[in-house]
């Protein structure tokens, strides 16, 4: 593990819109295990905000408790962040959503704080479709209490110590796709290529964006027997890629009519991904589960964006929330003064 | 027999079945009360049910404008069979009981030292009324207006209180007061009218109450109102008695004051939350962020929301928490009150962690505090919790009405704005550039380079950079410790009266007695009928946690402190205890803990056994309304 990040950069960084380069988007030194997965993620979340040229101070992250949510720390060190309570994550972020709508917000948890402690949360985030990004790092097992099986890892995986999972592992992609999420992907963190796309999607979406990303655990969960590991998940990987078009550029690839479709998000970006089968729509809930259903009977990891509503409307807009945010009302917009205070009294006798 | 007497002074209480209708009407009854000038204190005490459990209404009228309750029941006025024997025991000697004769009332109950009126409420409804519900919802009016005329309520009064009561349903007035009529009518007919205990505006002993225009509100809707003029927008609340209306009343008020005119959009949010839990981790994420959010509950979800309050603490989050307090876990109890979250409260959460409380006695109170609430956690960056209780906050009081100076403007607090961070040379999170504990926060989004920082619980050092050292983190909780010290100065002081004169003392001892909250109207009585007997009793009201020095000091100068609450525990006792390193013996409790507030006559009870002291108060009282 490294303790040292240099400062030192190329000088001739490329720029991004903002006059920013990449280096603008990092954060402080991991602390992670030496090829942990979720070191990718943070990287890929770093280069999707620069290619994106979002201002790193328009963003804000959120995060439980786990070695996923230290990753927060490891990327956009001039944006703020709260590393929360464990698995409650969603609802800082929903306060922190309706507070100030004009931020980004991007939420980073893992399996255990997502799909255990924090499940009940995690299923009422994506009911109220509150506008933030929500990427699991998702390994399988409990990293910083040394290995347990979380409540991801599939039936029969085999841990670190030899046993086998007895359980139905829960799928967090399917789920989010039943209870009604309007942007949900899978990823694998060793994918950049697909995954930085999906990052900058996702980003643009309005409403609740989640991407499950399978982040292999180096140190608990890479031996043979365990289902992410990342051999396993090398080899048992269905990649459909995705091609993320930003509002204003021009599109330069001409893509094929049939196993691809183009989505278009409310903000003008443009969304190209690749399909399961050719008769697979991307905004067909139906046509997402079982895609899903099929890739896990043959043991497979199908990644890409599984399905997605472009019109979506977001919780901001289910609250009829004034355009202004929130938290920079005063007085003037919120105190009704004392001659309606008055009338209260009057009509109190 | 002798009968009970007296010109506005008694207790009246109806017991009724609960979704029946019955509360609007016994409400109406107080309502008239209260319209016509004369001091009362009306008090729902009601099941954790929707129809078909016993329900009681307590009303309490008192010349001296006391509004605690006295103890005792003057005049019981029962629709109940499932309670009924219970009832009538409960009545003093020389008290009067009011039944529904449809049924004759079993002979067994018959008591020869109180006066019964009988009223044939269900045939004279069965007999006047075709549509089934109204036999039933008018029933409650008729036995309103047989008390108009046992009692001299004004009947204009109540004919105006209906009138306001259906303003848009007005089919409704006509058989309402045509019930009203038939209950004065009957009344009049067949007993002597009015009783020995009666009302007479006229006569009023209490003219503050008259001269201040006092209203009568609950303190939910008062705390809601305080919310509203506190400047809060966002709201997140699961549904639990007895907190559940704060957020209704917010609701009610937004929906009216917050729209915003160009658009007609919402100035504000409500979440009403999958659980405790996270109606605590929106407020604090929208604190976070820098809105003014609170959340209100009761106690299980005190216990749930424990969690955050300790984050809340740690981070240095602006958090603001009403909680209506209720007896303990499950279902039934709770819908009654109590004064039992003090020391979960005051020290909620894992690890080292004290919370500022505030403890308001009256609706006025309820919504002044709230406002005050949200000034401190922002001023304070901590969790501030108002501690009410399902007394003060579900019922109706008399209080002075709300005042509000359109000068006041919110204490955000030292928040770096962009401005400041341009000319800030450097900047930690958590350094103490002030030496009082509070550091200089800053909100997401606010500037491209400078004030970013990552918000943590406990690790960190005070340029909020991660630290596990044990160094920076004493240094931290030490100053968390100070912050608490500065808050002493910022939460209201105690109210301290002076002493009523008592000319003979029985006692050498200097008596004190402390309380707070809905313990503090009885309490005020209670010192009254003891200092006729000769005990003088020197009072402070506690508001605030952290407690005042001034405390430290009333205990101090007393031989014999009584603390008076609503527990088991003596959960303030033991506070005082800790907190200002006062030995037990020094401090006696006063406590009830029944789930019906504290009474007057209960308090003098308990201090002259701790006294030793006799009493001219004889009166045999019932359990359930001692």
């Amino acid at each position: 593990m490294s303790y040292y990040k240099p400062k030192f950069q190329h000088p001739k960084l490329p720029k991004n819109s903002l006059g920013y380069t990449v280096a603008d988007y990092d954060g402080s030194i991991s602390t992670l295990c030496a090829g942990c997965g979720h070191d990718s993620i943070s990287a890929a979340i770093r280069n999707a905000c620069f290619l994106s040229s979002i201002p790193p101070h328009r963003i804000a992250k959120l995060s439980g408790i786990g070695c996923s949510s230290k990753m927060p720390t490891y990327f956009l060190g001039r944006s703020h962040g709260f590393n929360s309570v464990h698995g409650r994550m969603p609802s800082v972020a929903t306060g922190a959503s309706v507070a100030n709508r004009d931020l980004i917000y991007l939420g980073v948890s893992g399996d255990g704080d997502t799909a255990s402690i924090g499940m009940g949360q995690f299923v009422h985030l994506i009911r109220r479709n509150v506008n933030m990004t929500y990427i699991v790092a998702n390994n399988g097992c409990y990293g910083l209490t040394k290995g347990q099986d979380s409540a991801t890892a599939d039936l029969g995986s085999v841990g670190k110590y030899g046993t086998q999972n007895p359980f139905e592992g829960i799928d967090l992609a399917s789920l989010a796709v039943l209870q009604g999420a309007s942007f949900v992907a899978r990823s694998f963190s060793g994918d950049k290529e697909q995954l930085e796309p999906l990052i900058r999607a996702a980003m643009a979406h309005r409403g609740f964006a989640f991407i499950d990303v399978v982040s292999p655990c180096v140190t608990f969960a890479n031996n043979v027997g365990s289902t992410k590991s990342y051999a396993a998940t090398r080899d048992n990987l269905e990649a459909m890629p995705v091609d993320f078009v930003p509002m204003r550029e021009e599109i330069r690839t001409q893509y094929k009519e049939g196993s691809s479709q183009t989505v278009t998000l409310h903000d003008g970006s443009i969304i190209h991904l690749h399909k399961a089968s050719k008769d697979h729509k991307a905004d067909s809930r139906e046509d997402a589960l079982m895609a899903l259903q099929a890739a896990d009977r043959t043991g497979k990891v199908l990644t890409g964006l599984l399905y997605l509503d472009p019109t979506s409307q977001d919780l901001n807009h289910t609250l009829e929330l004034a355009s202004q945010p929130l938290n920079s009302m005063g007085k003037d917009e919120l105190c009704p003064g004392s001659r309606v205070l008055k009338s209260i009294n009057e009509g109190l006798r | 027999m002798k009968q009970l007497e007296g010109v506005n002074d008694f207790v009246v209480k109806f017991a009724n079945v609960n979704g029946t209708g019955s509360a609007s009407a016994n409400h109406l009854f107080a309502k008239a009360i209260f319209r016509m000038g004369v001091p009362v204190s009306p008090r729902n005490i009601f099941p954790s049910n929707i129809q078909g459990l016993p329900t009681w209404y307590e009303v309490r009228v008192s010349a001296k404008g006391y509004l605690g309750r006295r103890g005792g029941v003057d005049l019981m006025l029962c629709v109940n069979p499932q309670t009924m024997e219970d009832d009538i025991a409960s009545v003093g000697p020389g008290g009067y009981f009011v039944y529904d004769s449809t049924r004759p009332l079993a002979p067994h109950l018959k008591r020869d030292d109180i006066s019964t009126f009988g009223i044939p409420l269900t045939e004279m409804c069965m007999r006047e009324f075709k549509v089934a519900r109204l036999q039933q919802l008018l029933k409650n009016v008729v036995y309103v207006g047989a008390l108009a005329a046992l009692l001299d309520i004004d009947f204009s009064i109540l004919k105006d209180l209906l009138s306001d009561q259906f303003k848009g349903k007005e089919k409704l007035i006509s058989p309402n007061v045509h019930a009203l009529e038939m209950g004065y009518q009957y009344a009049k007919e067949n007993f002597t009218c009015p009783l020995p205990i009666r009302l007479d505006p006229s006569v009023i002993d209490a003219p503050h109450i008259r001269e201040s225009q006092h209203i009568l509100m609950n303190g939910n809707t008062a705390a809601a109102l305080g919310a509203i003029y506190g400047g809060a927008t966002v709201a997140a609340w699961y549904p639990i008695t007895p907190s559940t209306s704060v957020v209704d009343a917010f609701s009610k008020y937004a929906e009216r004051m917050r729209i915003d005119a160009g658009t007609g959009k919402r100035n504000f949010a409500i979440l009403q939350a999958e659980d405790e839990l996270a109606a605590m981790g929106i407020v604090v994420g929208a604190s976070w962020n820098g809105a003014r959010a609170f959340t209100a509950t009761s106690g299980p979800g005190l216990s749930l929301m424990s969690e955050f309050l300790g984050l809340a603490y740690f981070a240095e989050v602006p958090v603001v928490l009403i909680d209506v307090q209720r007896s303990g876990p499950s279902t039934g109890m709770p819908t009654r009150s109590q004064q039992s979250d003090i020391l979960a409260a005051a020290y909620a959460s894992h690890g080292d962690t004290k919370h500022v409380l505030l403890f308001p006695a009256t609706p006025r109170e309820c919504f002044d505090m709230t406002v005050q609430a949200f000034d401190l956690a922002e001023q304070l960056q901590t969790p501030v919790i108002m501690m009410s209780d399902l007394d003060l906050g579900m019922n109706d009081w008399m209080s002075p009405p709300l005042e509000w100076d359109d000068d006041y403007e919110m204490n955000r607090g030292k928040v770096l704005d962009k401005n400041a961070l341009d000319e800030a040379e450097t900047w930690g999170r958590y350094v103490d550039v002030d030496g009082d504990g509070i550091c200089y926060r800053t909100l997401p989004g606010t500037h491209p380079d400078k004030g970013a920082f990552f918000t943590r619980g406990s690790s960190k050092n005070d340029m909020a950079v991660y630290s596990e050292k044990g160094d920076d983190y004493v240094e931290n909780v030490d100053r968390l410790l100070r912050k608490f010290e500065t808050a002493k100065s910022y939460v209201p002081v105690p109210k301290v009266h002076d002493p009523i004169p008592v000319k003979k003392p029985k006692t050498k001892q200097k008596l004190g007695a402390l309380f707070f909250g809905t313990s503090a109207s009885p309490s005020y009585e209670a010192v009254e009928i003891l200092a006729e007997e000769g005990y003088p009793i020197d009072v402070m009201r506690i508001r605030a946690f952290p407690f005042h020095e001034s405390l430290d000091a009333f205990v101090h100068e007393h031989d014999v402190v009584f603390v008076i609450e609503q527990n088991r525990d003596g959960q303030m006792r033991q506070l005082i205890m800790n907190e200002c390193h006062i030995a037990p013996d020094k401090l006696t409790s006063v406590l009830n803990y029944s789930g019906t507030p504290i009474t007057a006559r209960t308090i003098a009870r308990q201090i002259r056994r701790a006294l030793n002291a006799t009493s001219a108060d004889v009166v045999k009282l019932h359990p359930e309304t001692a």
